[in-house]
């Protein structure tokens, strides 16, 4: 890498994440950009993805060279008042400030992490097609132009990755139905055959990774569906982002755009005779369009319902065309493996659980953020080694984690480590990795509530159990805290989760009643109930 | 209004609109014509112009795409976010989900209606704010989190933060 000469312009990265914008980043910003005007110092100012690192953003890193080598040292968190006084400190040229929290690499928060699929998210320009592949972007893509698809497949298969939208089904067995997948219905006029849809509609509260990778390093997004593309014979793909990530939409749209006119998109990748076309499209606030088939049914233009299955998308899926549907970290996870090959990834993790899994620490906890680690690590060790503990101070009572629809662990379940088939043991989830923890000012009951009625607000009403049950379980849990009847309703709400859980057409029906039970179960003093069940 | 009992209507009763939505409207159509699975991004795109989308705008929409007014309208009604009423001049969303609430959304949602003296979905009576509960804005190491319209998200929101963030907006 060069180095910055002292007449180059000095090198300064503030995050445009959206977590750092809602934390100040753009004023700090500007207040940079301005002092450094006033002063006449001259500045390249870029605006990254962030860290990752929430309680120090905004984060302000400077580049300054030692010992041969360009380091970047940060300052955070730094408000817009700050930056006066950071210029006074001499912070261009890494100077002494309350705020320094020294070269951002080597802290121990980061650098402990496995950022595989993370790489560059903070550090690069998002946008940039040269900065990209100044990263190793587009490396993977090379490779995978130059290969037969079914050896992509292969590749991916070997690697062990699982989708990390929250099934954890083989990335790789499901490429292999849809490039193996007959076309049955003749092509109509110019409608592709096959297609790739990225699953961006990351409603899992305590989760936002797939935001902040598409707004850190859109350009790997479009590159691992490039690839999927490749593999499985598609020619367009779709990304289906919620409405409520704004932030990811405008970076994405750029990336794309920038994509195209490099000519990694478009009717010949890069002069392969290989075509792959892509559009984001947003979705309207409907959290089961975070399942497949209702999301499929979205891009469509209906009403997000879910499917039955038979048939399975990969056969089946939009416009009743096969369709690969995969997660954001999913698709994101294989321009690495593509470039390194399957036994680099397959080498991190445990058990059938391989690779990394970026996780994400959230509510009440002092150090939030993002995680990538390799599977194994505990929830203990995440609560506490990065999470700090909580915010509030007060004792970590209960964690739920993988979502709304994941179980609530009390802390003799903290030492489980985040594997899939660990966590299914235990009766939990790990879901797209979404830690959420609360102090003990939790009210458990009040949360089992709240779980029956987000299902009935964003239920899609196809199946009866879902629909009716969710407003029957909160109807008896109103009862239940208020001390009526308490075995009775004790027993119905027995009965109901059952019913859901069997009988509901999809995980949100079906697992709704996991927060339920588990609260119910590990936390029965918060239902007026004193004596252990059993 | 003329209605008959037709899947696919072709009733003319797209009377209720202004000029100026109406030609929204189409031009929003016209923007989208051909695309697959179009609805959705026309119902944004009418959404995005003019703030909602007005109900004398489905029969258009239905014609346009060959669908009956009844499929559009059942579209327009599944989506959380597709309003069929004029929202005030601001709309915030508040997150209600489990990271938020781990932060003290709760109180704040209370203090928030009480002070806005509205509940969900309703509208101040100055005009100048609508409330709408959010499921969660990817911001979830820091909350409490809330949207002010497009893109202006808000983090660590205190009850006394958000008295100082509706005193500007009303301004």
């Amino acid at each position: 890498m060069s180095l910055p000469a002292a007449s180059m312009p000095l090198r300064v990265y503030v995050s445009r994440d959206a977590s750092a914008l809602a934390l100040g980043a753009d004023a700090t910003a500007r207040a940079i950009e301005a002092v450094a005007r006033e002063r006449g110092i001259a500045i390249d100012l870029v605006r990254t993805g962030s860290r990752g690192m929430f309680w120090l953003e905004p984060l302000v890193e400077v580049e300054v060279a030692t010992n041969g080598a360009s380091t970047r040292i940060g300052y955070g968190p730094v408000a817009a008042r700050d930056v006066a006084g950071l210029f006074d400190a001499g912070f261009t040229r890494a100077g002494a400030h309350p705020a320094r929290v020294g070269p951002v690499e080597s802290l121990d928060w980061l650098a402990r992490q496995d950022r595989l699929c993370f790489a560059r998210v903070g550090v690069t320009d998002p946008l940039g097609i040269a900065d990209y592949v100044a990263h190793g972007g587009f490396r993977g893509l090379r490779n995978a132009l130059a290969m037969a698809p079914a050896d992509i497949v292969k590749v991916v298969i070997d690697s062990g990755l699982r989708g990390r939208g929250g099934a954890a089904f083989p990335t790789g067995l499901k490429w292999k139905t849809v490039l193996d997948a007959p076309v049955t219905q003749p092509a109509a006029g110019p409608q592709p055959s096959k297609y790739v849809v990225c699953n961006a509609d990351e409603g899992d509260s305590g989760t936002f990774s797939d935001r902040m990778l598409m707004e850190g390093d859109p350009l790997c997004l479009v590159e691992g569906m490039t690839i999927a593309g490749i593999a499985v014979g598609a020619t367009q793909g779709y990304i289906y982002l919620r409405s409520e990530y704004p932030h990811a939409r405008r970076a994405l749209d750029a990336a794309i755009a920038n994509a195209y006119a490099a000519g990694w998109l478009g009717a010949d990748i890069r002069g392969s005779g290989r075509r792959f076309d892509l559009e984001v499209r947003i979705g309207a606030g409907a959290y089961i369009c975070g399942e497949e088939t209702s999301l499929l049914d979205s891009l469509e233009g209906k009403r997000g319902q879910v499917r039955f299955k038979p048939p399975l998308p990969a056969i089946k899926g939009l416009f009743g065309r096969p369709t690969v549907v995969n997660n954001v970290i999913s698709l994101a996870s294989v321009p690495l493996i593509l470039e390194r090959g399957a036994a680099y990834y397959r080498d991190y993790g445990v058990g059938r659980s391989r690779g990394t899994l970026p996780i994400q620490l959230a509510g009440n906890l002092k150090r939030t953020g993002l995680v990538e680690k390799a599977f194994g690590v505990t929830l203990r060790e995440l609560l506490y080694d990065w999470g700090g503990g909580s915010y509030s101070g007060r004792p970590i009572r209960a964690v739920q984690v993988g979502g709304p629809l994941g179980a609530y662990l009390p802390e003799s379940q903290f030492d489980t480590p985040l594997d899939y088939e660990a966590f299914a043991s235990i009766g939990a989830m790990l879901g797209h990795g979404g830690i959420v923890a609360f102090d003990d000012s939790v009210d458990m009951a009040e949360q089992a509530r709240h779980a029956m009625e987000f299902c009935a607000v964003e239920s899609c009403g196809k199946c009866t159990p879902c629909r009716i049950g969710s407003t029957r379980g909160v109807e008896v849990l109103d009862r239940l805290r208020a001390g009526i009847d308490r075995e009775r309703q004790l027993a119905l709400l027995e009965d109901l989760c059952t019913t859901m859980r069997h009988a509901s057409l999809c995980a949100l029906g079906g697992l709704t009643p996991d927060p339920v039970t588990s609260a119910l179960k590990h936390f029965r003093e918060d239902f007026g109930i004193s004596t252990p069940r059993e | 209004m003329g209605d008959t009992p037709s899947t696919h209507d072709s009733s003319p009763a797209d009377g209720d609109m202004t000029l100026g939505q109406r030609a929204a409207v189409d031009a929003v159509l016209a923007l989208h014509r051909g695309r697959p699975g179009a609805l959705l991004p026309i119902l944004h795109g009418i959404q995005d112009a003019l703030g909602w989308v007005p109900p004398a705008a489905l029969p258009s929409i239905a014609r346009a795409l060959d669908l009956g007014r009844a499929e559009v309208h059942g579209v327009v009604s599944f989506y959380h976010h597709f309003r069929s009423t004029p929202p005030g001049r601001h709309v915030v969303r508040l997150c209600r989900a489990e990271a938020c609430q781990a932060l003290g959304a709760r109180a704040l949602e209370a203090h928030v209606k009480q002070v806005l003296g509205i509940d969900w979905h309703g509208t101040t009576a100055d005009g100048a704010l609508t409330l709408e509960p959010v499921y969660c804005l990817g911001n979830c190491g820091c909350g409490p989190s809330l949207l002010v319209d497009d893109d202006g998200l808000h983090a660590r929101v205190t009850p006394a933060s958000f008295d100082a963030l509706v005193a500007e907006l009303r301004r």
